[in-house]
């Protein structure tokens, strides 16, 4: 049988085609980029010809899909939800299951790659920085699998919220550093995680968890999330004989988002929703959308739209779920959206509870609230679509890191 | 001759002050620095995610931030600094986000305006110098770049070209404040650097003491004290500019009879 990441379903990109970015410089058009201190651009530049030889090398992308297979759980399926399409009365609803990989989440696709790259590159330390913790629990479980010391960073108040990611990540044998600095949350861990690269450039490898940061990183995490819409692709052209025709996804840094998204840019047809986080709403400061409520700028390593003021200070976002509350996007969604590729819309902190017990009511699936902001845009779409249309949906997390911030907003002491 | 070609061409070493801007009473600071000896003010520019700064300065870009500064405040600073020290050379220095809001012919502008020299942006290495460098040489602002123990024989002419007013070596791969390098890999790399620019060489990064500014100010044209300062700016508040001629006379003692 295939292995999951050799389904080569997507057609070789087309003259025109939304899937050549980024240029060799890693722009995205006016996005993207190396926006790095000196320290650290030897090493960005020796982490990019590494990593086009390792594209290039057959044994690398074989262990990377063994691993997938027999490690991560891949393919994950794809799967036609009946319920939750009856009752929205329209288009049929379809998801892909990655919150049934190993660890709960798409998060381990990425690390599984980039310690691959690690190990070939000589690294003997791996760094991270998580905000809910999904990616520090993917980057800690990797880590133990390959037997490398790991440090994660965490923002000091994401630790408190999160505690169980953090006991997990302890019992896979990372240290866990609460990060004080600034607000104490994601932005601050990844400022962390840059300081600790700086200082120790010799022997560590900065394992980024989304397709932000400096080229190659959006790239590269781009690339090892797109076994995601590879399979899916194929998938669904095996199951119904056709095409979908729309993509949802949720969008924190927005791996998961592009993971799917990409092996279809060059499919027409095919038209793609990118979910953000609307927190309490765009009106007010409270929120995560740096698309919808941000402008361009520059932040760790790259150009792309932020969450800032008029001086260019960065604010801080907010989303019931922690893995959303990020004031920047991967430069790919930035540059996507202007293109007009890729449409973008936000869902409140409310529609997103709304839509996750939607879920767990019509499915028996308790997602994650990240993919739960994916759903509600769903629960709005699908009845506009005619019912032989199909909308496939990035299920990208399980929900059982959730499930003490759902009980609290629902007034339900556990 | 610009102010900063000026004070380089002198036969001392020079000594290179950093201090936040907005933290505290940044002009009575600013001119308890010159008093004191520093030949060339670096002015950092409040950021809230100061990534290549350690403890010290990142605790002087909130203080800063919290207490309201914007950037307006800060070219007002530049320009009022220039008023009082016509001759002394002003350096902004900070992370590009803010440099480049309104667009880096905005800023170089601003910058001109208000009689800033120089302009060292953290995060805005060679590959991305389109972002605000032609901008800045077009308003006759020096581009100030930054050469670290990673950049390596094959890179350093990358980094010089386009370098202008003097080049700042960073002594240690890490951030600001924390360890000091030895002064013997100090000396080989400001020497390697030396042979392939006339542009002066600037050494910070970690330096605290007269004592290791003189042995950095034996091999280099200018010594970069920051975190130090920048402490004296928080420990003592209001009373920081006593102290801050304290040590920069030291300091300035030190380098400018290192040789």
């Amino acid at each position: 049988m295939n292995s999951p990441n050799s389904f080569s379903a997507s057609p070789p990109p087309k003259a025109n085609s939304f899937r050549q970015m980024p240029d060799s410089r890693g722009h995205f058009g006016q996005f993207g980029g190396r926006y790095v201190a000196e320290t650290l651009m030897p090493l960005v530049l020796d982490l990019e010809r590494e990593y086009r030889k390792a594209q290039n090398d057959p044994a690398f992308q074989a262990e990377f899909d063994d691993l997938l297979e027999h490690y991560v759980g891949r393919p994950s399926p794809l799967y036609f939800a009946p319920r939750l399409t009856e009752e929205l009365g329209g288009a049929q609803v379809w998801f892909k299951r990655d919150e049934l990989n190993h660890t709960g989440a798409h998060k381990i696709n990425n690390c599984i790659g980039q310690i691959l790259l690690a190990i070939r590159m000589g690294k003997t330390r791996i760094i991270a920085e998580t905000g809910a913790g999904q990616h520090g629990v993917a980057t800690a479980t990797v880590c133990a699998r390959f037997g490398l010391p790991c440090v994660i960073y965490m923002g000091a108040e994401d630790v408190k919220r999160q505690s169980p990611n953090v006991f997990r990540m302890k019992l896979l044998g990372a240290e866990v550093v609460p990060v004080t600095s600034g607000g104490a949350t994601l932005k601050d861990a990844m400022n962390e995680g840059l300081r600790d690269w700086v200082a120790n450039v010799h022997d560590t490898f900065y394992i980024i968890g989304t397709a932000a940061g400096p080229h190659p990183y959006p790239e590269m995490v781009r690339n090892f999330q797109s076994v995601i819409g590879k399979e899916a692709r194929a998938q669904m052209l095996a199951r119904t004989g056709r095409l979908p025709d729309l993509l949802v996804a949720a969008i924190g840094g927005g791996s998961n988002a592009l993971g799917l998204f990409h092996p279809f840019l060059d499919d027409p047809s095919v038209k793609m929703l990118g979910v953000e986080a609307a927190g309490h709403g765009l009106d007010g400061d409270e929120h995560a959308a740096s698309l919808l409520g941000g402008s361009p700028g520059v932040l760790h390593g790259n150009r792309t739209y932020l969450l800032q003021d008029e001086d260019g200070q960065i604010t801080e976002g907010h989303s019931i779920s922690a893995g959303l509350d990020y004031p920047g996007i991967g430069p790919e969604h930035a540059w996507l959206k202007e293109s007009g590729r890729v449409d973008y819309t936000a869902v409140t902190d409310e529609e997103a509870l709304d839509a996750f017990q939607l879920l767990c009511a019509t499915e028996g699936i308790i997602p994650a609230l990240e993919p739960s902001h994916a759903i509600a845009a769903v629960k709005k779409v699908a009845p506009t679509m005619p019912k032989d249309s199909i909308i496939l949906a990035n299920l990208c997390g399980r929900g059982d890191k959730d499930i003490f911030t759902v009980a609290e907003r629902l007034g339900v002491e556990l | 001759m610009t102010r900063l070609t000026t004070t380089f061409a002198q036969p001392r070493p020079a000594l290179v002050c950093f201090i936040t801007a907005g933290d505290g009473d940044t002009a009575a600071n600013l001119d308890a620095l010159v008093e004191a000896g520093a030949d060339v003010i670096e002015l950092g520019m409040p950021f809230t995610d100061p990534m290549a700064d350690g403890p010290a300065i990142q605790s002087a870009n909130l203080r800063s931030l919290g207490a309201g500064t914007t950037t307006a405040d800060v070219l007002r600073y530049a320009t009022d600094f220039r008023a009082r020290h016509p001759d002394v050379p002003l350096v902004l220095m900070g992370y590009a986000n803010p440099m480049v809001r309104r667009g880096p012919e905005w800023f170089a502008e601003a910058a001109a305006a208000a009689g800033v020299d120089g302009v060292i942006c953290v995060d805005i290495p060679p590959e991305e110098d389109d972002a605000l460098g032609p901008a800045l040489r077009a308003k006759g602002i020096a581009p100030i770049r930054l050469a670290t123990p990673t950049t390596d024989a094959a890179r350093l002419p990358q980094v010089l070209e386009g370098s202008e007013g003097f080049l700042y070596y960073v002594s240690v791969a890490g951030i600001t404040g924390k360890q000091q390098a030895q002064i013997a890999s100090i000396e080989e790399n400001v020497a390697r650097i030396k042979k392939s620019t006339n542009i002066p060489v600037a050494v910070g990064f970690g330096v605290r003491t007269p004592e290791q500014a003189a042995e950095i100010a034996k091999v280099a044209d200018g010594v970069v004290v920051g975190s130090a300062l920048v402490e004296i700016c928080g420990q003592y508040g209001a009373e920081a500019p006593a102290h801050l001629k304290t040590l920069t006379a030291a300091l300035a003692e030190a380098v400018h009879t290192a040789r």
